[in-house]
């Protein structure tokens, strides 16, 4: 069983006004010329690769890290290294004011956690910050507190999540039929 | 509270208890792939399972209509992997002969009212002109659809679109679609499901209704149903070889919103590159010197769209200089156009070539693309640059496209002096 409560230190995506960003494709998170790349393994150093102020996010990046993000983030393309750069980096979960309808099935359906949360941009959080999400209530706590509450995931994405990913998922269900 | 179709689709084909915004799981009745995406499903299904890859075969399908017959050595290796692999697991193959996937499953029975579906179109929406639910996906989620049989939806919000007055011919559903699409935008639907309500929507023909909602996914919709008449509940009925239901609303369902789109005295539209719901009327375009035209897609490839083109061709020829491409959408379309001389016409018209049934130009699939500084009319789906070639790209009805191939420039289907 995977844990339901992560803790991690946090990447708040915000541009050089201080202001997190909205809308951040998906040729900004993995530009389409290494689209070529099917070895996950390979995927994590151009992760952000194409997001301003943001392209040495490889290096700084640990595993075990949370991102934070805003409004329908991954829109655009239904590529799936969008998703995969970021496992491939180690990242935990990610916290978004919402994301692109592609983007959240394929992070799901790889197992990566995802949470949405409308305000989460609001609470003051930084870059290095230790938090702790509960991803079946949808609380998020910082130094014990609970400062905001995303949208619990749904018991279907939990299923996956917990599985590793659509695939294992699909095999736990074929060894139920048998 | 009332459910909208939607939820009413998913409710029986769910043990979750479905309403908008939730997730839940969905048993699927079909489950399909083409040529492009179906060889990646194919390697999805290898990898990561050992030998029992399908829920069940039956209701497994790969539709070839993309490269038919394959252009390159690698879509022909692409298209003998599916081949081998449907071999193997005895799932259901339609080849190169048969024509646009999603056209072939209500041709035959195969999806119909109230039906689920998946496949690796984008436009897979198409089956919402029967009733049915479809949704296009990548090869992943696909693969995941072929083993288990089933796959999570988050149940979208329901709009209502009222279409409002009546118009005849020289406009056809085609220019309905257009109205729709100029009233509301490239993201007039976003993420949502929509229902189509008014007397010229119920007045729609199978063809016409799946011109219509062959352009959801332009409007960014998930799927958009037309509530299915009587003819289209006979017609299914008689191709699936038993009595089949509509799914209709409930009188007290909930909509997110209601738009009102007015088609009375509707006049023939087109779009102008780079994008489909760039819309005017032909009037304020008249005159636009083209180079070629191409009539067919799972937009306009249907027999009513041959039908359309043969009445103003025949017995007229097309202007010198301008190549005309017809390209039923199916085997069926394409068997009636020739047994009914609508071939003969079009052969007598000049600088006619007709094509094997699939996607034709459209997915670069196949030949007829558009050359540099190349104008062609269309009645295809998109004209994004790039699309159909690095040419500029007119979206039309077969009407508008033959007249104008007649004329030699974008024309209304009225200066031919054709009536309906
Ligand atoms: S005709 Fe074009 S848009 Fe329609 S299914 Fe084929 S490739 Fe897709």
């Amino acid at each position: 069983m995977r844990e339901k409560i992560i803790e991690g230190r946090i990447w708040v995506l915000t541009g050089s006004d201080g202001r997190i960003i909205d809308d951040i494709d998906t040729d900004m998170i993995f530009h389409n010329k290494h689209l070529h790349i099917t070895d996950i393994s390979e995927m994590g150093k151009h992760a952000l690769g194409n997001l301003e102020g943001w392209e040495d996010f490889p290096e700084k990046a640990e595993k075990g890290d949370i991102i934070i993000a805003g409004k329908n983030f991954g829109a655009g393309s239904s590529r799936q290294q969008a998703v995969d750069c970021f496992i491939s980096l180690g990242i935990r979960a990610i916290i978004a004011e919402s994301f692109g309808a592609i983007y959240k099935r394929n992070a799901i359906n790889s197992g990566l956690a995802i949470l949405e949360c409308p305000g989460i941009s609001g609470v003051g959080l930084n870059n290095g910050d230790i938090i702790s999400i509960n991803l079946e209530t949808g609380s998020i706590k910082k130094d014990g507190e609970e400062i905001i509450k995303a949208r619990p995931m749904s018991s279907v994405q939990m299923d996956i999540y917990q599985a590793g990913n659509l695939f294992e998922y699909g095999k736990s269900m074929g060894q139920q039929q048998d | 509270m009332g459910k909208t179709v939607i939820e009413k689709i998913f409710q029986s084909h769910s043990g979750d208890e479905i309403k908008a915004g939730s997730v839940a799981w969905i048993d699927l009745d079909v489950r399909t792939a083409r040529d492009f995406g179906g060889p990646n499903v194919v390697k999805h299904l290898r990898e990561n399972y050992d030998g029992n890859y399908l829920e069940d075969p039956e209701k497994t399908y790969f539709t070839f209509d993309l490269s038919v017959p394959a252009k390159t050595i690698k879509y022909a290796i692409n298209q003998q992997i599916c081949r081998k692999f449907a071999k193997e697991t005895s799932m259901n193959i339609f080849d190169v002969d048969e024509g646009i996937g999603t056209h072939v499953l209500i041709e035959k029975g195969i999806v119909t009212p109230g039906s689920t579906a998946v496949g690796t179109d984008s436009h897979y929406n198409i089956l919402g002109a029967v009733g049915a639910f479809g949704q296009g996906m990548g090869d992943t989620d696909i693969a995941f659809a072929f083993k288990t049989g089933r796959t999570w939806f988050e149940v979208p919000e329901t709009m209502k679109i009222n279409v409002e007055g009546t118009y005849d011919w020289p406009s056809t559903p085609r220019d309905l679609t257009f109205a729709v699409m100029k009233e509301l935008g490239s993201s007039g639907m976003l993420g949502m499901a929509a229902e189509y309500y008014g007397d010229e929507i119920e007045k729609l023909s199978l063809d016409g209704r799946i011109t219509l909602a062959s352009q959801t996914t332009e409007m960014g919709g998930i799927i958009a149903f037309i509530p299915p008449d009587d003819n289209v509940i006979e017609f299914m009925s008689r191709r699936a070889g038993r009595y089949v239901k509509g799914v209709y609303a409930d009188k007290d369902a909930n909509y997110v919103k209601e738009v009102h789109v007015d088609v009375d005295k509707l006049e023939p539209m087109v779009a102008s590159p780079p994008k489909p719901t760039n819309i005017s009327p032909v009037s304020e375009m008249e005159g636009i010197e083209i180079d070629s035209v191409f009539i067919g897609s799972c937009t306009n490839g249907r027999y009513e769209d041959m039908l359309a083109a043969a009445k103003i061709l025949k017995g007229r020829k097309v202007k010198k200089g301008v190549n005309l491409r017809i390209t039923p959408s199916t085997k069926e379309v394409w068997a009636k156009a020739i047994k009914d001389g609508l071939v003969d016409i079009f052969i007598n018209a000049g600088a006619v070539v007709f094509t094997n049934p699939g996607c034709g130009g459209c997915a670069e699939g196949m030949p007829g693309l558009v050359g540099e500084d190349e104008v062609e009319l269309s009645t295809t789906n998109r004209n994004y640059k790039g699309k159909q070639g690095p040419g500029k790209i007119y979206l039309v009805s077969p009407a508008t496209a033959a007249a104008s191939a007649v004329k030699g420039y974008l024309a209304s289907p009225d200066s031919t002096g054709v009536k309906d």
